[in-house]
């Protein structure tokens, strides 16, 4: 009988897959719920005896049987998309089946807890320490010295928080790995309990991943006699995009209102519950199992540029021909990753701009293209890498509109603690608007009023507007309490910087 | 509202650390909606103010206060679905949907190599042109 492998990731679900999945079934075939391979372009892919077929649709089941469907890829692991790759977190994506537990253990898995349940806890710290692995979330902190921390300091109970509220977007690894290998999560944090002291984890999710939701409920449940006596229960969000910055998190899952707290103290000394928390994200826990792996820290530390070390999960997203994950070394360049691995944008017009991390993340122009994809190289040129996503725009794009986009979100979704991001989005909303309307005329009714003695009153020019937009981005950069408020400015001046004409 | 279900969610919570947002999901899940009455029930139980709770059910955009018995059809519109033209077709799906169906903008599902995307209830949907959604819309 034959066998063919579908995989039940959401966006292969979302473009169609339970339909073929059903259509080989009832054609007699015996048909395997895979992970992803991450060539979201080519999803819902079909794959038999190892050759791909997408994106296919019911309709293409006969001439996928019988090999003459025009949809083929060939050898999927040969696939170019595929072999350009370096996979170490995604090494099984799209190669199992996400809740098969003899799957998971015949790739390897559990191999990095058994060796670390051997160790003592500062012996995986230390290698934690020596791979150079560094928070995958957006802030690149590293991992090792969070987690030393943590195991350092005094507690009657420790916990691990893992970081799913991928709100992010352009970013989906998260989804991708809690879907596809929803195991190597659980193991990454039960590792992290042995290393720190932890007697239980929670994965806090976003409700708008119902699939990982389930997922993950599930492998908890069937992994609860290995990782015992650790004990992890997901936790849903509801809807607050600022819940992903950490402390937000944390009030979050302590049943308050997800507002942002101030550091000190560090989550690592006061976290959930006022205990020593690690909070790590999804990617971050996930690389833990190979790098706790036999010789795993040391190739890790040797992947990478400079102090980015390892691999790194990017998500090309937006127009792009051939959108999907790809997961490689630190150092590649964005040009690289735009035109050779993803086709250029999906329209076939010239690329106006990449947002690079996210809502919060820069706009980079094309002559941009040549930095190297490391944290420093980045930050240098007033850019962040944040969680590796790309949003590709063609030069269709109105760079003033994604500006103000930027402000409006960051108003919806301030939890209003801190002045410069709850106030200064609205008014950044407000004085774009006045910009694109050609400046403002005249000083505005409560400008001119008699009370008013430091307002100016006369209108200022569209010169002088700019100057205000940049004055404010300065204030919510430097006076926002976390990245939400501060990192606002990065595409607004960003888009301002590389696309004034936009702004006239 | 029925009080019996209500202390029935907020039994099957007991003993859980941080239980308000687990029980809200399934308050919000089984009436549609978090009301005053449920507020005051649950700073009851567990020992909370009622400004406590209301604060927590209003910052989160997952609870309403009020019931909407239409059906929600929720798009996104992020940079990633923004790139790939969902402001050229939302105006279609809110002529489609008009006051029958309630169009939610939200900000991302996590599809966004492939949108414009929508969701509803549990299902996904990606690569949605504006015939596409307008039926999403119609069928909801």
């Amino acid at each position: 009988m034959t066998i063919v492998r579908i995989s039940d990731d959401a966006l292969a679900l979302a473009c169609g897959a339970d339909e073929v999945a059903a259509a080989f079934a009832k054609a007699g075939c015996t048909v395997e719920r895979t992970s992803s391979w991450g060539m979201q372009w080519l999803e819902p892919l079909v794959e038999v005896d190892g050759k791909g077929f997408g994106p296919a649709t019911p309709a293409d089941l006969a001439a996928i049987l019988d090999g003459s469907s025009a949809k083929a890829i060939g050898t999927i692991a040969e696939h170019p998309f595929i072999a350009k790759q370096q996979r170490l977190t995604f090494a099984r994506a799209g190669k199992t089946r996400p809740l098969n537990l003899d799957d998971y253990a015949a790739t390897g898995g559990w191999a990095g807890l058994n060796r670390a349940r051997a160790m003592s806890g500062e012996e995986v710290v230390a290698e934690v320490l020596a791979s150079g692995l560094r928070g995958r979330g957006g802030a690149g902190f590293p991992a090792g010295i969070k987690w030393k921390t943590v195991a350092a300091a005094p507690g009657d109970r420790k916990y691990i928080v893992c970081n799913a509220d991928e709100g992010d977007s352009a970013t989906f690894a998260d989804r991708m790995l809690m879907e596809g290998d929803p195991f190597q999560l659980v193991e990454g944090m039960t590792i992290a309990a042995h290393a720190v002291g932890a007697g239980k984890g929670y994965i806090y999710v976003r409700s708008e991943y119902p699939h990982a939701i389930a997922k993950l409920n599930a492998a908890i449940e069937l992994a609860k006699g290995i990782i015992a006596p650790f004990e992890l229960e997901v936790r849903v969000g509801a809807g607050a995009y600022v819940c992903g910055e950490e402390t937000s998190l944390l009030n979050s899952i302590e049943g308050k209102r997800g507002e942002v707290r101030a550091k000190p103290p560090l989550p690592a000394l006061k976290g959930l519950f006022g205990r020593p928390t690690v909070v790590n994200n999804v990617l971050t826990l996930a690389a833990i199992p190979h790098i706790l792996t036999e010789g795993g820290a040391s190739l890790y530390d040797s992947l990478g540029v400079a102090r980015s070390k390892g691999t790194m999960p990017i998500q090309l997203a937006g127009n792009i021909k051939h959108g999907g994950l790809f997961e490689t070394a630190f150092g590649i360049t964005l040009g690289e990753l735009i035109n050779d691995i993803g086709g250029g944008t999906a329209t076939g017009r010239p690329v106006k701009a990449v947002q690079v991390g996210g809502p919060l993340g820069a706009y980079l122009a094309p002559a941009q293209f040549a930095i190297p994809f490391d944290y420093e190289a980045y930050a240098a040129a007033d850019a962040l890498i944040g969680h590796a996503g790309l949003t590709v725009f063609d030069d269709s794009a109105d760079m003033s509109g994604m500006a103000r986009f930027a402000m409006e979100f960051c108003a919806a979704e301030s939890c209003g603690k801190c002045t410069p991001c709850r106030i200064g989005s609205t008014r950044g909303v407000e004085l774009i608007d006045r910009i694109k309307a050609g400046g403002k005329a005249k000083a505005d009714a409560v400008e001119a009023l008699p009370q008013m003695h430091n307002a100016r009153k006369s209108g200022r020019s569209h010169g002088e507007e700019i100057q205000l937009l940049e004055d404010l981005c300065e204030t919510m950069k430097f006076g926002s309490l976390c990245a939400l408020g501060g990192f606002t400015p990065y595409p607004v001046m960003s888009a301002l910087k590389h696309w004034p004409e936009d702004f006239a | 509202m029925t009080k019996a279900t209500l202390d029935q969610i907020i039994a099957s919570h007991a003993g859980r650390d941080g239980a308000l947002l687990p029980i809200l999901h399934d308050i919000q899940h089984a009436f549609g909606c978090v009301d005053a009455a449920a507020e005051a029930a649950l700073a009851a139980a567990l020992n909370l103010s009622r400004a406590e709770v209301h604060g927590v059910v209003s910052f989160y955009h997952d609870f309403t206060p009020d019931a909407d018995p239409r059906p929600e059809v929720q798009v996104c519109r992020a940079e990633s679905c923004k790139a790939r033209g969902v402001e050229a077709i939302i105006g279609a799906a809110e002529a489609a949907a008009g006051s029958r169906v309630k169009l939610k903008t939200v900000y991302c599902l996590g599809l966004c190599s492939s949108g414009p995307n929508a969701r509803v209830g549990e299902r996904v949907y990606a690569r949605l042109d504006s015939a596409a959604l307008v039926k999403l819309v119609e069928n909801a």
